[in-house]
């Protein structure tokens, strides 16, 4: 294995677990919302949160760029911040990953908070709890399988993607290059040898994590889409 | 004055709520009516689950809601026991039982942890998890994880009706030593005479989101113009006391306003309050005093009567001593015997249960 791959599957775990913890803080409560509202914004914030399973990722990527980029909204922004562009950054990679891997976390949060109902609340209401105490302790342990769940996928799903990451990070060493675009990178110079080995323990690494999350957490079986 | 007052108004669809009640803060106030009748909706309100837009509700002199103002749930001194038992499943029965004892912070330090699980009797569950527990085992570690948060008032809602009549059976007893040694007001939800009988001092009678009777159990059960009765269930409930057992036989001799009766020997000590119902259809009345297999025979005044259900019964009311009775007879006979108000007559009572 070359310094090249080690870099690689660094920078690629930095990122994914990077990326797992902002969307566990970011989606617990966009799940929760989603989960008990009655509002008519439900459905079309849930059809939002889900558009990353079905949009080709080259289209996200893309859209990312223009609106991330120097003329785009949020580029002006953020260079007005004196923050900089983020395309072609590791930060830049990092946001264009949680929009992807968001519906990975978001929904089997939504399905285990939906699952608990509204029985426990009203009995920890009666019981004194005031509605953040009883969300921290009886929401979160009851929504424990959910939260396993949510997180073995977000960061197995953002250490598999290739086209957001190629349009919107590029291919810089250190920074942006991440394992599958290394790969990429081995089989376009026909080093196959090197395609396989990364590529290998690619698919030896989902299925372990596949394994973990059907044996540690059975309920969560069939349980999510993607 | 010492009282619970409650008045809300709240829609549902088709369905409405208006109610306007005076509660005693003693003994247990049964909410009676059918499934839809706004029995639990009217407990949710008082608990502030529910939001009633134009609501009262105070509790000796304590405002929980007036109007638009309402305590959040969390902030009112209640127990709340659902019908299903809603024990926390991540915690085992001790966890759960001070779950709320814990946020009541000194109102649930009042309170006598020790003496509360032996009156529910589950010492022996405390370290199982709510799904190693029978449905009858639930409910008890339920009523007193309510009651360990040391409330100024317990609602319960059916709280048995999702058991069998064993696990019923099983639960009855530990509400009766609620009703005898707790100081709480107790309002309670059923759709069972049984529960009544065997609980209620106050009965609120609810039919399509109002109040169609309300007072003391023993007087409103025996009303004969009530638009809901209890069917093959009516009849009255009162208080006795143990005068003396007959081992020989296993009988108690017991005295009650009306006079004395002899009931099955159940194992209450002499002196002891008991709690007798007496069913209507388990009552007939003779002309005279007759020799016959019939324990308890009395006399007693004719009062009213009314039809019953089917064309060929009646009920009437009689009074014994100062008690009223229902007797339930077939028109044929009522007309056999010329009854009449204010007719002296002699009763005979087929059965007693002794209930608590």
């Amino acid at each position: 294995m070359s310094d090249g791959d080690l870099t690689a599957i660094l920078l690629t775990l930095r990122l994914a677990s990077l990326t797992t913890v902002i969307l566990l803080v970011l989606c617990t409560p966009l799940a929760w919302w989603l989960a008990r509202t009655a509002s008519r914004w439900k459905a079309p914030i849930g059809a939002v949160v889900a558009l990353p399973l079905v949009l080709p990722p080259t289209v996200l990527g893309f859209y990312l760029l223009v609106t991330l980029g120097p003329q785009g909204p949020v580029g002006q922004i953020t260079q007005s911040l004196g923050l900089g562009v983020l395309p072609f950054s590791f930060a830049g990679l990092v946001v264009a990953s949680v929009l992807y891997s968001l519906p990975f976390v978001v929904q089997p949060l939504q399905q285990a908070f939906a699952a608990i109902g509204n029985g426990p609340l009203e009995a920890a209401a009666t019981l004194r709890a005031s509605p953040l105490d009883t969300f921290v302790h009886v929401v979160l342990p009851l929504a424990r399988p959910g939260f396993i769940t949510a997180a073995i996928l977000g960061f197995a799903h953002t250490v598999g993607e290739f086209g957001v990451v190629l349009m919107i990070g590029g291919n810089i060493p250190n920074k942006t290059r991440v394992i599958s675009v290394q790969i990429y990178d081995h089989v376009e110079a026909m080093d196959y040898a090197a395609a396989h080995w990364l590529s290998g323990g690619l698919v030896l690494f989902s299925f372990l994590v596949l394994l973990a999350l059907y044996a540690l957490n059975p309920a969560a079986r069939g349980n999510y889409r993607g | 004055m010492a009282e619970i007052r409650a008045r809300f108004r709240k829609q549902f669809g088709t369905f409405r709520l208006d109610v306007d009640l005076r509660l005693p803060t003693q003994g247990v106030s049964v909410l009676f009516g059918r499934s839809g009748s706004g029995k639990t909706t009217l407990l949710r309100c008082m608990a502030g689950l529910e939001q009633s837009a134009d609501g009262y509700f105070v509790i000796d002199n304590e405002v929980w809601q007036d109007g638009r103002y309402s305590l959040p749930t969390h902030q009112r001194s209640l127990g709340y026991v659902f019908q299903d038992a809603r024990l926390f499943p991540h915690l085992d029965v001790a966890a759960n039982l001070d779950f709320g004892r814990r946020r009541a912070g000194s109102e649930g330090q009042r309170i006598d942890r020790a003496a509360i699980i032996d009156l529910l009797g589950i010492e022996h569950l405390l370290t199982r998890l709510p799904d190693r527990l029978s449905g009858g085992e639930q409910q008890r570690v339920a009523i007193a994880r309510a009651l360990l948060t040391g409330p100024r008032l317990l609602l319960m809602d059916e709280p048995l009706a999702a058991l069998d009549h064993a696990r019923k059976q099983e639960i009855l007893p530990y509400l009766d030593r609620l009703h005898e040694q707790l100081a709480i007001p107790i309002v309670y939800v059923s759709h069972a005479p049984e529960e009544v009988a065997r609980l209620a001092d106050h009965l609120v009678l609810l039919e399509n989101g109002r109040v169609s009777a309300q007072g003391l159990a023993a007087e409103t059960m025996a009303r004969l113009d009530l638009p809901l009765r209890f069917g093959e269930e009516a009849g009255v409930v009162f208080d006795a006391t143990v005068l003396a057992r007959d081992a020989e036989w296993h009988l108690a001799r017991v005295a009650f306003a009306g006079g004395e009766l002899w009931v099955r020997d159940t194992g209450a000590a002499v002196g002891r309050h008991v709690r007798l119902r007496v069913l209507a259809r388990d009552v007939s009345i003779a002309l005279s005093e007759t020799d016959s297999s019939i324990l308890n025979s009395l006399p007693a005044v004719v009062d009213d009567h009314a039809a019953d259900d089917h064309p060929a019964l009646v009920i009437v009311r009689l009074r014994v001593g100062g008690m009223p009775l229902l007797a339930r007879l077939t028109r044929r006979s009522a007309a056999a015997l010329h009854l009449r108000k204010q007719q002296q007559v002699w009763i005979q009572i087929k059965a007693v249960a002794l209930i608590g």
